[in-house]
């Protein structure tokens, strides 16, 4: 015997019409957030961790440098020792004056002081190729570095 | 004039989330959220040739930091790990200013002697206090690894940090980047502290041996 009777009631649909907005709320908001990548990686770094870091301000006034060995398929080409990475293009520590000026071009007169560049160095890399390229910077009268590290969380700071 | 009271017809919006989506996933590829960090330097100007007329230092103000190709460190000619260097940096900036037997650390002045650069020094701390002229140097060797350098390079800001913390509680009550990060007086005093420990690191042109 059936004691319940089954329902005929029919569930109404959900309402998918608010859905759009919620994405395009998402999508203006990683719009606003984020900055577009402007150059493909040719090298492989990964960078060493430091606990005195400062953070970068102001993106558009900084001009990175990549040095590290080239990603595995350029290996048989290019080999596995450290190069450098200008723009999208290897470079030897002699094509960085000109890499300075292009930058200094591109930005306007009263902010070429606050220009910096950052150098994005793979932690195995030799000193030899990171002190060229500073003495080439140091030429091109680009005096304000960044050694781009990541912070190490101090544990003691937590306590 | 009858009017044709065809109804509009609505527009079909079911696709517009998958539109939205398929934007949302381009940007999510295309664009990098990490926030850049890292050691701020200044570099010194470049000069055609180094001048020949050292400004005489004398021995005991430089503190030594030399790291092979091997990766060995040799602090004040004793081999050392990164991980101590911190700490005898600190003592070394920090000095022993009341001993004027001490022969290991740095040699101080009175502030007076120099009152066109120690102006805020004489403000806050009085004529009499003593700065120590204290300078690191760094010689790197070009087979050093960049983690080995950055490395030091952290010990020794952190050393500085350290010091320029403790200065500035014993004086204004405060941590350091609390007052540069305060209102227009505590920036000053940070300004002092700063003039009482500036970060003093040589670097001098790295040696090819050992490659």
């Amino acid at each position: 015997m059936q004691i319940r009777k089954k329902k005929q009631k029919s569930v109404p649909p959900v309402s998918t019409a608010s859905l759009p907005d919620i994405v395009f709320m998402l999508l203006f908001f990683f719009m606003v957030t984020t900055v577009m990548r402007e150059t493909s990686l040719k090298v492989v770094h990964i960078i060493p961790k430091a606990k005195e870091v400062a953070k970068l301000e102001r993106k558009s006034l900084v001009a990175y440098i990549h040095i590290g060995p080239p990603l595995k398929p350029l290996q048989s080409i290019y080999g596995t020792e450290p190069r450098i990475q200008l723009d999208d293009a290897f470079a030897t520590p002699k094509d960085i004056p000109t890499f300075v000026e292009s930058v200094k071009a591109a930005t306007s007169e009263p902010e070429i002081p606050l220009l910096t560049y950052s150098l994005k160095v793979d932690r195995e890399t030799k000193m030899g190729i990171v002190v060229d390229v500073k003495q080439e910077l140091r030429k091109a009268q680009a005096l304000k570095i960044n050694y781009s590290t990541s912070k190490i969380v101090d544990k003691e700071a937590l306590q | 004039m009858a009017r044709s009271k065809r109804e509009i017809q609505e527009i079909n919006a079911g696709s517009m989330a998958d539109i939205a989506f398929l934007l949302l996933i381009f940007f999510l590829v295309t664009t990098t959220m990490d926030v850049d960090t890292g050691l701020m330097r200044v570099l010194p100007p470049y000069v055609e040739e180094p001048p020949e007329d050292q400004p005489d230092v004398i021995k005991r103000n430089v503190f030594v930091v030399l790291a092979n190709s091997a990766d060995n460190l040799l602090v004040e000619d004793e081999y050392m790990q990164v991980e101590d260097l911190k700490d005898a940096a600190k003592e070394f900036i920090l000095g022993k200013p009341n001993d004027p037997t001490d022969m290991a650390f740095p040699e101080f002045e009175p502030a007076s002697n120099k009152p066109e650069s120690y102006d805020l020094v004489i403000k806050y701390w009085g004529a009499n206090k003593l700065v120590s002229k204290q300078i690191i140097s760094l010689q790197n060797d070009r087979g050093t690894s960049y983690e080995l350098y950055i490395a030091i390079q952290d010990a020794l800001a952190s050393a500085y940090q350290e010091v320029r913390d403790e200065v500035a509680k014993e004086r204004f009550g405060k941590k350091y980047d609390d007052l540069a990060n305060g209102n227009e007086q505590e920036q000053e005093q940070a300004k002092a502290v700063k003039k009482l420990v500036p970060q003093r690191i040589s670097e001098a042109e790295p040696k090819d041996i050992g490659q």
